[in-house]
C-alpha cells in the first residue's frame, strides 16, 4: 500500500509555479486584445454587428472587456483590425479602465484608485468571501484553482474563507440574479469594515449576456465601491492572482 | 397513432408531422408504458402556439433508439385540471412542477407540487424564494439545520434544509432557483446565433463542450445540413476531455471532503493537466469558442492532436496509481462504502440519469441508447454500470469512465490525418420553418436534451434546455436519507450537480 502512494507522490513531482509573476500562458489563450485603426471601418462594424454582447464600438473604435466573453469571433471578423493577445493581466481599479482603446498597448491599472487602508491592512494577509450570484460554475472553479497545488495563491496569505464574519472582502461572480441578491446583500453586510470588493468576470461586471435578462438585477452593484474589475469568461486564475498582488502591492 | 417516431440521428420534424392527441389518450398510455424501464422521460414542455398553450412529450426508448414525440392543446379554461403523470410515475415532477409555475396548470394528485425555480416569469409572483414551503416535521427530539443558499466553499448558491433526529439525516429538501437568468429566454430573444451559441456554453459552465454541442447539433438538423467527419471526430475529442476533467476534479474533491489530501492534490494536479490540454487547443480552459454550428476556429492540427495523446497518456497513467491506490485505503473505504445509497428501484422511479444512475444499476447513457456524433460509427461505445449506488460507487463510476475516455481519444487521433480542413462556422444558416427539432447529448453529468421550436419564417421562438440535475437533485436528498449529517459533503460531492443547469 505505502509503495502505490510513493508511486503517486513520484508521479505528481513537484507541481507548484516557484514564481507567479512569470507566468506565460499559451498562445492560443485569448487575453487582452489590441485594436487597431486603419482607416477602412467596414471589418469593424461587422465585428461590432456579430458581437454577442455589444462590446465592440466602431465609432471610436473600442472594445468593452467588461463586457467581452473573449470568444474570439470579433478577430476572426476583423484580423486586421482586433487581436486577442495571450497577456492575461487584465484586471483594473476602476470600470472605464477595462475599455480598450485604438493603438492601447498595455493595461492602466490606477494605482491611485486603491485606498491606503486596503495597501496598509491587506498586504499581509487577505481573506475573502465569494458570492456567486448567476455565475456558470467555471468562473467558481477557476477562483477555486487559485489555491491549488499549481498555482498556491495561499503561500501569499491570500484565500477564501467560509464565513464572511471572518473575511476582509467579497468576491462576486455571475450577473446578480433577482433571487440572489438579497442573499448577496445580507454577505456583504456581514463583512466587517473595512473591505474590499472584488467584481469578478465579465458577467459580474457588466452582466455580460445577460445584461438584458428580467431575471437579473444589477441595482445591488451601482451603489457600492469596486475595488477591483476582473474581466474574463471564465476569469483566468493567472489574472485573478496578478491584480489582487497589485492591489496589495506597496508603494 | 399517438407518438411521431424519430432518431437522435435524424433530421428537425415537421410540426405537423406530431400529433395532436387526447390527454386521456396519452395518459392512459403512458401509466401502462412507464411500467416498463426501457422508456424515460427526456422533456416535457409546454409552449404557447396559435392554437393556444401546446404541450410537447419526449419520450426516449431506450431498447429500439427510437424518440417517441407526442403532443396535446387541453381546454386551458377548463375548471377541472389534468390528472397528473407524476402520480402514475414520479420522473415526470419535474416537468409538471415547471409548468404548474410558468402556466398555473393543475395537475390534480401530483403529490409534491412545490416551485421548481422561481423563474421571473413564473404565474404567482407572490411565490417568492422566502416563502418556499418546506416540508414540516414535528416532535421534540427532532431540530431542522438550514444551509444556503451560500455555502462554505467556492460553488453555486441553492439552500437545503434538513430534518434530523440528532445526527441522523430524516429529510432533506432541496430549494433552488438562486441561479435562474432566464437563459431559455434569452435564446429566443435574438436571432444571433453566435450569441445562442455562447448562452449554450454558459448554461452550465463546467459542462460548456456538452451543453454548446446540443446547442449545434439541434441547429444542424435545422437547416438540414451535414456535419463532416473531421468535425463530428474533434468534437467527440472534446466532450470526452471534458468527461476526464469534470471527473478527475470530482476525484480530487470528494478525497478532499475526507481529508485524504494526497489524492487531493495529485487529481488537482491532473485536472489542470487535462483543461490546460484544452486551453492549448482552444484557447479555453473550459472549451469556451471551440464548439459553434456547422465548424470550427480551432481544426485540430497534427502537433495538436499529438499534445492531446501525449498528455491524456500521461493523465490516464498517472490517474491510474491514484485509481488503484484508492481502491486499496482502508479509511477511504470505511468512508464511501455504503454511504449514501441510491437504490436502482429508487433511481429509477425519480427518473435518475447520466453517472448516478448508471451507479445505481440503471443503464442510462444516450451514448449506447441513442448514440450521436462519434457513437453513431467510430466508436462502439461500452456503458459502465456499477450496482451498488453508494458514494464509492459513483467514484468508481468516475475513475473507470476517465480511463474509457482517454481510450477513446487515443483512438479517434491514432491515425487521425487531419488533412481535410474542418470548414468554419456558419452563424446565417437559413432553419426549417414550423419545425421542432431536438438533440441529446451525454455530458459527463448525464443525458443533456435541447428542444426548440421554429415559426412560419424560420426563428427560434421556442427554447428548452435541459441538464442532467434537474433529475439528479432528488437522487442527492434521497441518498442522504438515514446517513450522518456529516456525510452530506461527500454524499453531495459524489453526484456533483448543477446548480445554473437547474435553474437556467
Amino acid at each position: 500500500m505505502i509503495f502505490g502512494k510513493l508511486r503517486i507522490l513520484h508521479s505528481h513531482g513537484r507541481q507548484y509555479i516557484p514564481d507567479l509573476s512569470k507566468v506565460e500562458l499559451t498562445a492560443e489563450f485569448r487575453g487582452r486584445p489590441v485594436l487597431t485603426e486603419d482607416g477602412d471601418s467596414r471589418d469593424i462594424e461587422r465585428a461590432a454587428a456579430i458581437c454577442p454582447t455589444g462590446a465592440i464600438s466602431p465609432h471610436p473604435f473600442t472594445l468593452d472587456m467588461g463586457r467581452c466573453m473573449f470568444c474570439g469571433e470579433c478577430a476572426r471578423c476583423a484580423p486586421r483590425n482586433i487581436r486577442f493577445t495571450n497577456d492575461y493581466r487584465i484586471g483594473a481599479t476602476r470600470r472605464e479602465d477595462l475599455v480598450i482603446a485604438a493603438g492601447q498597448s498595455a493595461m492602466r491599472f490606477d494605482h491611485s484608485a486603491v485606498r491606503d487602508e486596503v495597501r496598509r491592512m491587506f498586504s499581509r494577509s487577505l481573506h475573502l468571501r465569494e458570492v456567486s450570484a448567476g455565475g456558470d460554475a467555471s468562473i467558481e472553479m477557476e477562483l477555486g484553482a487559485t489555491g491549488n497545488v499549481n498555482f498556491d495563491f495561499g503561500r501569499f496569505g491570500v484565500s477564501f474563507t467560509a464565513s464572511p464574519r471572518h473575511a476582509d472582502g467579497l468576491v462576486l461572480t455571475g450577473p446578480i440574479t433577482k433571487n440572489m441578491a438579497e442573499a448577496l446583500d445580507i454577505c456583504y453586510r456581514a463583512i466587517p469594515e473595512p473591505k474590499i470588493l472584488i467584481v469578478c468576470g465579465s458577467e459580474a461586471c457588466s452582466g455580460g449576456l445577460f445584461a438584458e435578462s428580467e431575471a437579473v438585477d444589477r441595482s445591488w452593484l451601482d451603489s457600492r465601491r469596486v475595488d477591483l474589475w476582473l474581466p474574463g469568461a471564465p476569469t483566468h486564475p493567472m489574472t485573478f492572482i496578478d491584480a489582487v498582488t497589485s492591489l496589495r502591492k506597496k508603494r | 397513432m399517438l407518438y411521431h417516431i424519430t432518431r437522435n440521428t435524424a433530421s428537425a420534424v415537421a410540426l405537423k408531422d406530431i400529433p395532436t392527441v387526447d390527454y386521456i389518450d396519452l395518459y392512459n398510455d403512458l401509466a401502462e408504458r412507464m411500467r416498463d424501464e426501457r422508456y424515460h422521460p427526456a422533456h416535457y414542455f409546454a409552449a404557447q402556439t396559435a392554437e393556444g398553450l401546446r404541450f410537447f412529450l419526449l419520450l426516449l426508448d431506450d431498447r429500439e433508439s427510437t424518440v417517441m414525440i407526442s403532443s396535446f392543446v387541453p381546454d386551458y379554461y377548463s375548471e377541472e385540471g389534468m390528472p397528473s403523470l407524476t402520480a402514475v410515475h414520479p420522473s415526470f415532477h419535474v416537468f409538471e412542477r415547471e409548468m404548474h409555475e410558468l402556466y398555473g396548470i393543475r395537475f390534480n394528485g401530483h403529490p409534491w407540487c412545490k416551485p421548481l425555480r422561481f423563474p421571473w416569469d413564473r404565474r404567482d409572483k407572490n411565490s417568492t424564494m422566502d416563502s418556499y414551503p418546506f416540508y414540516k416535521m414535528s416532535g421534540s427530539s427532532l431540530h431542522e439545520v438550514n444551509v444556503g443558499p451560500i455555502h462554505a466553499g467556492i460553488i453555486e448558491p441553492g439552500a437545503f434544509r434538513f430534518i434530523c433526529n440528532g445526527e441522523q439525516v430524516l429529510h432533506l429538501e432541496i430549494a433552488l432557483g438562486y441561479q435562474h437568468r432566464g437563459v431559455e429566454r434569452e435564446m429566443t430573444r435574438t436571432q444571433n446565433s453566435l450569441r445562442r451559441a455562447l448562452l449554450g456554453e454558459s448554461v452550465a459552465g463546467d459542462t460548456a463542450v456538452a451543453h454548446a454541442t446540443a446547442y449545434a447539433d439541434l441547429v444542424e438538423k435545422l437547416s438540414g445540413g451535414h456535419v463532416g467527419e473531421n468535425l463530428v471526430r474533434e468534437r467527440g475529442v472534446a466532450l470526452e476531455l471534458e468527461r476526464i476533467a469534470m471527473h478527475i476534479a470530482d476525484t480530487g474533491a470528494l478525497s478532499m471532503d475526507i481529508g485524504f489530501q494526497l489524492f487531493q492534490v495529485a487529481c488537482e494536479a491532473l485536472r489542470t493537466m487535462t483543461i490546460n490540454t484544452t486551453q492549448a487547443w482552444c484557447g479555453n480552459r473550459f472549451g469556451k469558442g471551440l464548439i459553434r454550428p456547422f465548424g470550427s476556429f480551432h481544426p485540430l492540427t497534427a502537433d495538436k492532436a499529438a499534445m492531446i495523446r501525449s498528455n491524456i497518456a500521461d493523465i490516464r497513467r498517472r490517474y491510474n496509481e491514484v485509481r488503484l491506490d484508492m481502491k486499496e485505503s482502508p479509511s477511504l473505504l470505511a468512508r464511501f462504502e455504503q454511504c449514501g445509497v441510491v437504490p436502482r428501484e429508487e433511481m429509477l422511479r425519480i427518473g435518475g440519469v447520466g453517472t448516478a444512475a448508471r451507479a445505481s444499476g440503471l443503464l442510462r447513457d444516450l451514448r449506447s441508447t441513442h448514440p450521436f456524433g462519434v457513437y453513431t460509427d467510430m466508436i462502439c461505445h461500452d456503458s459502465i454500470v456499477k450496482r451498488h449506488g453508494d458514494v464509492m460507487a459513483r467514484l468508481m463510476m468516475r475513475c473507470r469512465e476517465v480511463l474509457q475516455s482517454a481510450d477513446y481519444i487515443e483512438s479517434l487521433l491514432s491515425g487521425y490525418e487531419p488533412a481535410a480542413a474542418v470548414p468554419e462556422p456558419r452563424y446565417d444558416v437559413p432553419l426549417a420553418a414550423d419545425a421542432l427539432s431536438f438533440s441529446l447529448v451525454e455530458g459527463w453529468r448525464g443525458e443533456i436534451c435541447h428542444v426548440a421550436l421554429t415559426d412560419a419564417r424560420g426563428s427560434i421562438v421556442k427554447y428548452k434546455i435541459k441538464d442532467p440535475s434537474l433529475h439528479n437533485w432528488l437522487a442527492l436528498a434521497l441518498a442522504v436519507r438515514g446517513e450522518g449529517i456529516s456525510d452530506f459533503p461527500i454524499c453531495n460531492k459524489s453526484f456533483n450537480l448543477s446548480y445554473c443547469g437547474h435553474d437556467l
